[in-house]
């Protein structure tokens, strides 16, 4: 399947991923609006450190850990798409107790959050990919 | 093929999820003494304070049962295994064959003998959905509660009926509340957060008898309560395989397929032991996730697949009132402790690896150091200071980054 690869070596740590991501996560279709005067709280976020800089969301491992140890049911995998379904997450963390990545995190709404690779929202395929001015995140088919 | 498994919980979803990879004809029996779908239990407590209800906790999907071809026979008891006639008899005397047997009963809760308890009217375990709802049906917003135990279903319990009664007390025989997944100092952050809740607690101390809505105390307070929960541990389920002839030690023996010492008849969840691989020993691990991973690899190993549950580990991710914790793994060896901001972080690292954390408030990425306990990371491979300032894949190096993030392989 399709899935998001980084390459740290083009990665700027511009974090225009994670504002992507915030916009395409927001229900808006106005980038302006969606973003101005908050906080945003993107499922995708950049680790930088001395010239050092990537990007880390969701891997939809192949034997993903949080799914398996989910207490609820809340979190699925469809045709290898990780997925919460928020109204059933009760935000015990147990997600982000098994995430090796780390790429779980609480959303501030209770339930917790991570990359649905946009399939939930309209852009339909991952913004932080499109948002991405060096091509340091993209959205392959690799074998 | 002819599968069978007794229970209905976590152990016995990911065993049916599992043998299902594999195997789409076999027929799969799931034998269970509740009459309920599967529900999760951790979220009895949830319930009682609103956070979900009995639609949202069911484990899987409505259909599940049907889109896996499973046969659910619910409200049903198996009082016997015989590994002679591969058979399981029914406490209505029903008869069933298998080839290949689960055993996910579970774990009962532990009453200890208590002078003048047959006397309590009012008194509740809080392990199960209908425990859930008959303490809920006794509790008036009048009702003082005496809670036995400050472990995770006991303050669970607390906290998903404190606005449901009056006054809850909690006692318990050990030093500190969480003894089982929190260190001194952590237990008195979390104590000192529930107790500003109005819970209290007296510890060091345990009921020497009841006597007319009174439970006397062993250091000699008499503490007056309507409703009494007896939440002091649990025991493994562990009857059927004991009377089939079978090994139990504290939990019921498997081999690292999940293989009880019977033929064909495998063992998962909190009725079993399995290798906690930060102590090297056998023991149960009573815990949802590695319920839910033991019954898995028992399923693959049922259906003809070959998988070892060898990454097994203790692992908490338990929240009281708006304070997150999340532990993993033994604390036995060099500490690093760092407090700051009302937050609290232990990592405790042996032989050059990480063997357990603690995580008070601050929980975010914690899955990072899990990872490095399950996966045995030796510390010296990645940047161990920047890992203890925080869980972070910088403190990996570029070439496990290309792997974890970049998609190279190898």
């Amino acid at each position: 399947m399709k899935r998001i690869y980084v390459n740290e070596k083009w990665c700027l740590g511009c974090h225009l991923c994670e504002y992507y991501c915030a916009f395409a996560n927001s229900g808006s279709d106005d980038m302006v609006k969606a973003l101005k005067d908050i906080t945003i709280h993107p499922r995708i976020k950049i680790e930088e450190r001395q010239g050092i800089s990537f990007a880390v969301s969701c891997r939809h491992c192949e034997e993903p850990l949080c799914v398996k140890s989910c207490i609820t049911g809340a979190l699925t995998i469809h045709d290898g798409v990780i997925t919460i379904d928020s109204d059933k997450c009760v935000g015990c963390y147990t997600c982000i107790l098994s995430c090796p990545y780390g790429a779980v995190m609480p959303s501030g709404s209770g339930a917790i959050q991570k990359c649905e690779l946009c399939v939930k929202n309209s852009f339909g395929t991952p913004a932080c990919v499109q948002g991405c001015p060096n091509k340091a995140i993209v959205y392959e088919e690799r074998a | 093929m002819n599968y069978v498994i007794i229970g209905n919980s976590a152990a016995a979803i990911g065993a049916v999820e599992a043998i299902r990879c594999q195997d789409d004809q076999g027929k799969i029996t799931i034998i269970a003494s509740e009459p309920y779908h599967t529900y999760s239990r951790p979220l009895i407590s949830y319930l009682l304070c609103g956070k979900t209800d009995l639609q949202r906790m069911r484990y899987r999907p409505e259909s599940f049962y049907s889109d896996r071809q499973v046969t659910p026979l619910l409200g049903k008891t198996v009082s016997a295994i015989d590994p002679a006639t591969k058979t399981v008899t029914l406490t209505d005397a029903r008869v069933i064959p298998y080839d290949k047997l689960l055993v996910a009963t579970g774990s009962v809760p532990f009453i200890p003998p208590m002078q003048g308890l047959d006397q309590v009217e009012k008194k509740y375990t809080f392990m199960t959905l209908d425990d859930a709802n008959a303490l809920e049906e006794a509790l008036t917003p009048k009702s003082r509660v005496l809670i036995l135990g400050a472990g995770l279903i006991g303050l669970k319990c607390a906290e998903g009926i404190s606005n449901k009664c009056a006054h809850i007390t909690v006692i318990d025989l050990a030093d500190r509340i969480l003894p089982s997944i929190l260190d001194e100092r952590g237990s008195q952050i979390v104590r000192e957060h529930i107790e500003k809740q109005g819970i209290q607690f007296s510890l060091q101390n345990s009921v020497a008898s009841f006597e007319n809505g009174t439970a006397h105390l062993k250091n000699g307070e008499s503490v007056p309560f309507d409703v009494l929960v007896i939440a002091v541990g649990v025991r493994p389920n562990t009857e059927l395989v004991k009377n089939a002839g079978g090994k139990v030690n504290r939990g019921i023996v498997t081999d690292q397929y999940c293989l009880t010492c019977l033929p064909d008849v495998y063992a998962a969840g909190d009725c079993a032991e399995s290798l906690d691989i930060t102590t090297g020993s056998q023991r149960v691990l009573a815990l949802l996730p590695n319920a839910y991973m033991q019954g898995e690899c028992a399923g693959t190993n049922m259906a003809g697949g070959e998988k070892k549950y060898d990454h097994a580990i203790p692992m908490n991710a338990i929240g009281f009132f708006g304070l997150h914790i999340i532990t993993a793994g033994c604390y036995e060896g060099e500490e690093y402790v760092d407090e700051k901001y009302g937050c609290y972080k232990k990592l405790v690292t042996k032989d050059g690896l990480l063997k357990g954390y603690i995580l008070i408030g601050a929980i975010e990425r914690a899955g990072i150091y899990t990872s490095l306990i399950r996966q045995k990371t030796p510390l010296d491979t990645i940047d161990f200071e920047l890992i203890k300032e925080k869980p972070q894949l910088m403190a990996f190096s570029k070439i496990e980054r290309l792997k974890q993030l970049g998609g190279v392989k190898g």
